[in-house]
């Protein structure tokens, strides 16, 4: 069995550091399995969070040698064992310990935004009738696991620290869930143009790339809200409509 | 007296899974003040891995399904042991509730009439499980997260209740901590409902979460409420067994709804070779057949891959037992096949199951599209747990309240798939309802003080405790949880003996000696060793009960099968449920009870569909 070196990020808000940790690895382990081995054999108090293991609760994000991935997901024989791996927090949030940041803004950020309200049902049943390619969009923003990925290399918060004034692509993703949805009534585009921030995302996809579910957040999510804001505020035939009609 | 953080409910939900959520949006309906507490964040909870579907029936795809099919199918699957109007409450009331998740937001799979789609799965007559793709358990907990942060539910994340308090008979209460700093907090309540989830991680293959550790049914027991059944822990049959850092995470029965099949070494379809009596009337005898029925075909019955999870896994056992295992230790589960039939297999494959596509790809490197998967046995559910009242959901002790997999009675000796979300969802409302009306009929009680510096000089105890005992052995909790994990797997697993379980008994207890003295390091400040010492008693407790049940269970039916009694009841016994409850001397008791007995409305449909 080969060995291998983790450089792991110890400590809290007060001090922290990379500590290097030896550890046995063998076939197909992934870069969680490794920090529990050394949790359990060297490091007992390391705080990480998980849950699943299989990429379907987004507990256990983390920067994997300044990656942002899921530990659970990355396999160590994608990575470059003849050095040292660093596993360290997402570094967009602010440390607890060890791996495990505080990601509770944005929790406070979905509860901000309007929620689902859907239309009176309209089948006998008291539900409603949906095409499903009407559902497909939606449903492939649903497959979101809220690992926080997106969010943690989104530079408007990462680099500007703009948690105030932008919610960031995973609130996005929400935000084009709910406005997409074919029962939904609530209209979020002022919200998006204004509190939400949407105008700072300048498409630069990081946020695409690093999705561990593969949601096109960019072009299937943030694009078309754009498009909404643009047309609802910015338009001039929309704008003149709306002088005439009110 | 030390000071303590309290907070005051009239409701207070202990889990955050399904039926946690479920439980708090409906005390929340009124003016009632309610807490929820969660060891994880909030939407991480263990139903996030919930696959396949949804079992409720709402005949969108088989007009002649019906409660009374889905309540015949459960006791059945069950082997008649499941409390008959827990049965009938689920079978009734899952499709309103599963309807109602889509006015919360949940968009299922749509059927070409643009209702909600389902499909077919083991031990469900009909096509049943409302789903979407293999993510359903996402799709539900994310709808009753989105739409339960907009009721007034205070939210404690990533704390962790360590004892229940009770005030005369009565629950009063609970004592936690929270992780990130390790300081204590009180919740004072009226009524307070487990909704806790399983005990998967007091076995060494399971598909379960750190999270699981039996926290509900130790906190029940130790509060005076009843354990039943303890003895059915179900094996799932498809846990992916390759690459070993993997082995136990589960594979969808979805796989096999969607027509894939069980092959073995010898590429023989072992699962034709045996068919229980129960089941040979709805079991197709060629694969055609089968396959037909997979693909909606109403006039085919379903293949014997889609026999209950409890004689799969046993038919796996078998396989691997016998020789014709697959090179590492299972059995093959092949989808690609259906490339035979299908045009566009591929695209299907990925389109139907699109996140075991995902999970073989990225960690055992196989394309499900174009080669089989290598499958066995893991530690999924369990059924039995925390005894309730049918219709309320409360327990032996007054004010104390559970749902969801922490309880029993529904499932009997073997669950069907997919009527753990139903379940969740029924009596998830029912249990929050009912404690709201218990709070609502009740006043607060005041806590007993004196009790609480006990249980926190107990919580901090890990941390004064010498790191290894006179004999240089260790006793850190990764060791203590690996070894009991071990002992459960080899002792109290799919095959069981007397004289396994009664070694099984002493090496828990000889574990729980060794518990007491279990040492953490480090300081209180988000401590993953000192979190899992304080586990350890839970994982222990239900290890226990159900290495106990399994003991007094001398017969081999459903999930529970013991090689010194093969037969499926015992001579003269009659139907009956084990029952554990602590004695007044603080030893686990067990005795027996019968099968309560059918009213007779119950007792027709089921001689009417068998």
């Amino acid at each position: 069995m080969a060995t291998a070196t983790f450089r792991i990020w110890r400590g809290n808000a007060e001090g922290a550091e990379f500590v290097d940790y030896d550890t046995e690895v063998s076939e197909g382990m992934v870069v969680l399995d490794a920090v529990h081995r050394i949790q359990a054999e060297q490091a007992n108090d390391m705080a990480v969070r998980w849950n699943c293991k299989a990429g379907k609760c987004g507990s256990c994000s983390a920067e994997v040698n300044g990656q942002p991935k899921l530990m659970c997901m990355t396999r160590l024989n994608d990575l470059p064992l003849d050095e040292p791996v660093t596993v360290e927090p997402m570094r967009a949030f602010p440390i607890i310990k060890d791996l495990v940041t505080d990601v509770s803004w944005n929790f406070k950020v979905k509860e901000k935004m309007k929620p689902f309200t859907p239309r009176p049902p309209d089948a006998e049943d008291g539900t409603w009738r949906m095409e499903q390619e009407d559902i497909d969009h939606v449903q492939e923003f649903r497959k979101c696991i809220e690992c926080f990925l997106c969010q943690d290399v989104c530079h408007v918060l990462r680099e500007h620290d703009l948690h105030d004034e932008f919610i960031g692509p995973r609130f996005f993703v929400y935000a084009a869930s709910l406005e997409m949805h074919p029962i939904d009534t609530e209209n979020r585009l002022e919200e998006l143009k204004d509190s939400d921030g949407i105008g700072y995302c300048n498409i630069t996809k990081c946020c695409t790339k690093v999705c561990p579910e593969h949601i096109t957040i960019t072009d299937n999510a943030i694009i078309p809200l754009k498009e909404r804001v643009v047309d609802e505020f910015y338009d001039p035939i929309k704008k003149l409509f709306r002088v005439f009609s009110r | 007296m030390a000071s303590y953080e309290t907070h005051e409910y009239d409701v207070l939900i202990i889990g955050a899974g399904g039926a946690g959520l479920r439980a708090a949006i409906e005390a929340a309906v009124g003016d009632l003040k309610v807490g929820l507490v969660c060891k994880s964040l909030l939407g991480k909870a263990h139903t996030v891995m919930a696959e396949g579907g949804v079992a409720a029936a709402l005949a969108n795809v088989d007009e002649r399904d019906s409660w009374r099919v889905h309540f015949a199918d459960t006791m059945r699957g069950g082997q008649y042991l499941s409390s008959a109007r827990m049965a009938e409450l689920h079978a009734q009331e899952s499709p309103d509730r599963v309807r109602e998740l889509e006015a919360w937001g949940a968009l299922f799979d749509r059927t070409q009439e643009g209702g909600i789609l389902q499909r077919n799965f083991g031990g469900h007559q009909y096509p049943r499980l409302a789903h979407v793709g293999d993510r359903t358990g996402l799709e539900m907990i994310r709808a009753l997260q989105d739409h339960g942060i907009h009721q007034g539910i205070e939210v404690h994340m990533e704390n962790t209740v360590v004892s229940l308090l009770k005030t005369g008979d009565r629950v009063s209460g609970a004592f936690g901590y929270e992780r990130e700093k390790g300081r204590f907090k009180i919740f004072s309540a009226k009524a307070i409902v487990l909704a806790t989830g399983g005990v998967g991680k007091a076995y060494k293959i399971t598909s379960n979460s750190w999270e699981y550790t039996g926290d509900g049914h130790s906190l029940a027991y130790h509060a005076g409420a009843e354990l039943i059944d303890m003895e059915f822990v179900q094996f799932h049959p498809t846990g992916m067994v390759w690459p070993p850092s993997v082995r136990g995470i589960l594979v969808t029965e979805g796989v096999r709804g969607e027509g894939g099949i069980l092959t073995n070494s010898e590429g023989n379809r072992f699962m034709f070779d045996d068919i229980p009596e129960l089941y040979v009337d709805q079991t197709a005898d060629n694969p055609e057949e089968g396959w037909l029925y997979t693909q909606g075909d109403r006039e085919a019955r379903r293949p014997p891959e889609l026999l209950t999870r409890d004689h799969v896994a046993r038919c796996i056992v078998r396989e691997v037992q016998e020789g014709r295992g697959s090179p590492h230790g299972g059995v093959f589960l092949d989808i690609a096949w259906i490339k035979e039939k299908l045009p566009n297999a591929s695209e299907h494959i990925r389109r139907k199951l699109p996140s075991m596509y995902h999970q073989f790809k990225e960690l055992a490197d196989i394309d499900i599209t174009q080669e089989p998967m290598e499958v066995g046995p893991t530690t999924h559910y369990i059924m039995g747990g925390i005894r309730v009242d049918a219709d309320s959901q409360m327990t032996a002790v007054p004010g104390l309240f559970a749902a969801g997999e922490c309880a029993a009675g529904l499932h009997g000796a073997n669950r069907l798939g997919g009527n753990s979300l139903s379940d969740l969802l029924v009596f998830g409302k029912r249990a929050g309802e009912y404690a709201a009306q218990f709070a609502e009929e009740n006043e607060a009680v005041p806590l007993d003080e004196a009790e609480l510096d006990t249980i926190a000089e107990h919580t901090l105890k890990p941390f004064e405790n010498p790191p290894n005992n006179g004999n240089g052995e260790q006793l850190g909790p990764y060791d203590i949880q690996a070894q009991l994990q071990d002992k459960m797997q080899a002792l109290v697993g799919i095959a069981r003996s007397q004289e396994s379980l009664t070694q099984a008994l002493e090496e828990i207890q000889n574990l729980r000696e060794k518990a007491e003295d279990v040492h953490a390091v480090g300081n209180r400040e988000y401590n993953a060793g000192w979190h899992t010492a304080l586990d350890l008693d839970c994982l222990l407790t239900v290890s226990e009960a159900i290495a106990l049940a399994a003991l007094e269970r001398k017969a081999s039916i459903g999930a529970h099968s013991r090689d010194d009694h093969p037969e499926k009841e015992e001579p003269g016994a009659g139907k009956y449920n084990t029952i554990v409850r602590k004695a007044d001397d603080g030893t686990m008791g067990i005795r027996r009870e019968p099968v309560e007995e059918l009213r007779s409305d119950l007792q027709e449909i089921i001689d009417e569909i068998g």
